[in-house]
């Protein structure tokens, strides 16, 4: 089993979308909420918005990121020839 | 084979919307039922033996001998059923029942575990899951085992995987034997074996595939058990039967009337300011009763003989004289009983405490304890989040997708079916709240609304209510709530017919028999496959190794029940304990076993065992059970996040212990280019059929 430069092309590109991917989630979750105290003046819906983004925004952010990364890394696998044969 | 796979899945489409349709007409029928007379008993016992035995029909029905179908539903469960199956296999008693009462009792830092319990599934899919998958073999401990090499690594993840899975798992009999007590009537005890019952007839026949598929089955009940009462309670509020949507509105209404309950200047302030008063004055007599023992207590008993003494000499009324002798019989027995009690009288006065601020963030008395709420805020998110990732009960549900790919769509589908119920559990919170602070508040003694009086009746720890100050008008700081009442109570609250109430009942029972099928079944996989198969006998045939699985999976759950039936301290903790443990043991060592190609044996026995070694350390000496003290903490840290110290102990050990040794063998590099690539030409196979 060899390697070639487009195996580890493929490879670079999966940990940069994974590293971006990972600092949205880092921000969504622990910045905001570093920062809760200093945010809540600002209201969504009604809400405070660190209230807001611990009850619902940050969820749909996380289920936008997985989805993201399955819909990308799929047709990545297939743009680089990784992907499973069609019997599976 | 792409063509028998989707007519397999278009199969269980099929099944699965009969079984929703069929489950709804029997839910319609019931109510019928209760129109026409059912009682409310009938109706539990309906609910409880009818979704026991659907379950059970489900494992008879998946019964299997075959290995692959017995460890991993034979690898050809879609992603979106296998999402459903993840949904029901993660969501607990803790999280159906407990998670929304956690909201209403500590407003926004209850939140950390809605935020843990959802972001965790980001690193299950950045990280883990479609390695696993490619990987594919049957356990956690077996991708330890390959990639570290040697049985080492594998026996420390099996003891791993059996210490966190068994303290959750006794947290769902727990939860089972509750829930069956208190809508049917049965006794603790015999409500835990019938429970267990229903789970061993499912995982005893057919291991995983059955699993699977009654776990899809239970996901379709909790979820529309959970989803009814709020939806319902919103309509009643604001005429809108979107309650995700509409109850920021809500929020701002209890806000204003937790400012109007603060401020003594207003009607309703004067009032619960009056009453506060009685709380703090009763709590500060007893707090110098404790200070002044035993002085104190013989004190107050020779008082009360004195009294008894002097009526019975004065020839007192026969009522006063009863009264006397019924308070010195109330009086505790000695020093010991005194101090436990006027304890618990203290205690009441934090109820004279101004009312909690749902929304506000990390409220404190200074800056510094503010501080320190924020970080055991965002501690505790972490510690949920990475022991999500890394609790081999889920892990182990992304080997039984067709492929890499369906393993990637499954977490999507995962998250998003958790993510209704955790959605929808903050906007119940405050529902909830608003009807008890604007429509219970402020009403008569006389005119209780029927749920208040039942539940008052049923179980005083999750509601009880007296009146203080005697003005006959019910105030906030009169009434004691508990948690777990707010997702009991709410069908009654929104004015629900009783079936709506068993259904609640029938969820919660679901969601902890699913959660904790797939645990038995990872505790007696981890003995019976890796311990057994892998280290011991390495020539079993694949028929003892399904008998001794399943006579594991027997013993397994009878201890479990056992030790659930002496029931042992905080289940809460348990739970958080659970998490820190797997996220100190496990996560380091997958996830660098994954990304990091030096990462060798050494590195890993040094990690697993340093992170798993730290966070219990630090359980022992900061956890009043073990005989630890809170001074004891670092940074403040509650014991609940000991993982904060045991994940990045973990990191630190794997990594000086694979930099101090050399670096692993070619064959097992190209293990780590085996599962980084879903296909590459010449590649080995590590797949388990």
């Amino acid at each position: 089993m060899q390697l070639s430069e487009k195996h580890h092309q493929y490879w670079h590109k999966n940990l940069t979308v994974t590293a971006i991917l990972l600092a949205i989630w880092f921000i969504v979750t622990f910045v905001i909420g570093y920062f809760a105290r200093e945010l809540s003046g600002i209201t969504i819906l009604g809400f405070p918005l660190p209230f807001y983004m611990g009850a619902q925004g940050s969820l749909i952010i996380y289920v936008a990121i997985i989805w993201y990364y399955a819909h990308y890394m799929n047709k990545l696998d297939i743009e680089y020839g990784v992907h499973e044969g069609e019997e599976k | 084979m792409a063509q028998a796979q989707s007519a397999f899945n278009s199969q269980l489409k099929k099944y699965y919307t009969f079984y929703t349709g069929g489950f709804i007409a029997f839910l319609i029928f019931l109510a019928i039922g209760e129109q026409m007379g059912m009682t409310p008993k009938w109706i539990g016992y309906v609910f409880l033996f009818a979704t026991i035995g659907l379950y059970a029909g489900i494992g008879f029905m998946s019964r299997t001998a075959d290995v692959a179908e017995f460890y991993v539903a034979g690898r050809r469960v879609p992603a979106f059923f296998n999402g459903m199956a993840t949904g029901a296999d993660w969501m607990s008693a803790a999280s159906f029942i407990g998670m929304a009462g956690t909201l209403y009792l500590t407003g926004y830092s209850g939140l950390a575990f809605v935020l843990g319990w959802t972001g965790g599934y980001c690193l299950v899919a950045l990280f883990l899951a479609p390695y696993l998958r490619k990987f594919g073999q049957f356990t956690i401990p077996d991708f330890l085992g390959a990639r570290f090499g040697g049985h080492i690594p594998r026996l420390i993840g099996v003891l791993a995987a059996i210490i966190c899975s068994f303290t959750y798992v006794i947290a769902q009999i727990y939860g089972v034997g509750i829930i069956t007590a208190r809508f049917t009537g049965l006794e603790f005890g015999i409500g835990v074996f019938v429970g267990l019952g229903g789970i061993l007839v499912c995982s005893f026949l057919g291991g995983m595939r059955a699993v699977t598929w009654t776990q899809v089955a239970q996901y379709v009940i909790l979820i529309i058990a959970y989803m009814i009462p709020p939806v319902w309670l919103s309509m009643k509020q604001t005429g809108i039967p979107i309650p995700q949507a509409v109850y920021g509105y809500q929020l701002q209404k209890v806000t204003a009337l937790e400012k109007e309950f603060n401020d003594p200047t207003t009607d309703k302030g004067k009032k619960e300011a009056e009453v506060r008063k009685i709380l703090k004055d009763r709590s500060a007599v007893a707090d110098a009763k404790l200070k002044d023992l035993p002085k104190a207590y013989a004190d107050g008993k020779s008082t009360l003989e004195q009294n008894l003494a002097g009526l019975k000499a004065s020839n007192g009324s026969p009522e006063q004289t009863q009264q006397a002798e019924e308070a010195l019989a109330k009086y505790p027995k000695d020093v010991d009983a005194a101090k436990a009690a006027w304890t618990k009288e203290k205690a009441v006065g934090a109820r004279g405490d101004p009312v909690l601020a749902h929304a506000t963030a990390f409220a404190g008395k200074d800056e510094k304890a503010s501080s320190i709420a924020r970080n055991n805020f965002l501690a505790l998110i972490l510690c949920l989040m990475v022991g999500t990732a890394a609790l081999p009960h889920i892990l182990m549900r992304y080997y039984t997708t067709p492929s890499v790919k369906a393993a990637r769509q499954s977490v999507f589908w995962s998250l998003f079916f958790i993510f209704l119920l955790y959605f929808t559990a903050p906007a119940l919170a405050v529902l909830v709240k608003f009807e008890v602070y604007n429509n219970l508040v402020g009403t008569s003694f006389a005119a209780l609304p029927a749920w208040v009086s039942n539940w008052a009746k049923v179980d005083p720890t999750l509601m009880s209510i007296t009146d203080l100050n005697k003005d006959g008008l019910i105030q906030l700081a009169e009434i004691v709530i508990g948690g777990d009442l707010i997702v009991l109570a709410t069908p009654e609250i929104a004015g629900l017919p009783y079936v709506i109430s068993g259904l609640v009942a029938a969820g919660g029972l679901a969601a902890a028999l699913s959660t904790a099928d797939g645990l038995l079944l990872t505790i007696s996989n981890a003995i019976s496959h890796d311990l057994y198969y892998k280290m011991i006998d390495p020539h079993a045939t694949t028929t003892k190794r399904i008998t001794i699985s399943k006579v594991l999976l027997l013993l397994v759950a009878v201890t479990a029940a056992y030790v659930t039936s002496l029931k042992p301290g905080d289940i809460l903790f348990l739970v958080g304990a659970a998490f820190s443990l797997a996220a100190s043991g496990f996560f380091p060592a997958l996830v660098c076993g994954v990304f990091w190609r030096r990462a060798n044996k050494w590195g890993a026995i040094t990690g697993m065992l340093g992170g798993l070694g730290v966070c219990m350390y630090y359980m022992y000496t900061t956890y009043p059970f073990f005989g630890g003290v809170p001074a004891n903490q670092w940074f403040n840290i509650a014991p609940i996040s000991a993982g904060i110290f045991g994940i990045p102990a973990g990191f630190i050990g794997l990594i000086l212990g694979s930099l101090l040794t050399p670096a692993p063998a070619k064959d097992i590099q190209e293990l780590v280019d085996h599962v980084r690539y879903p296909n590459l030409e010449g590649d080995i196979v590590t797949q388990g059929s």
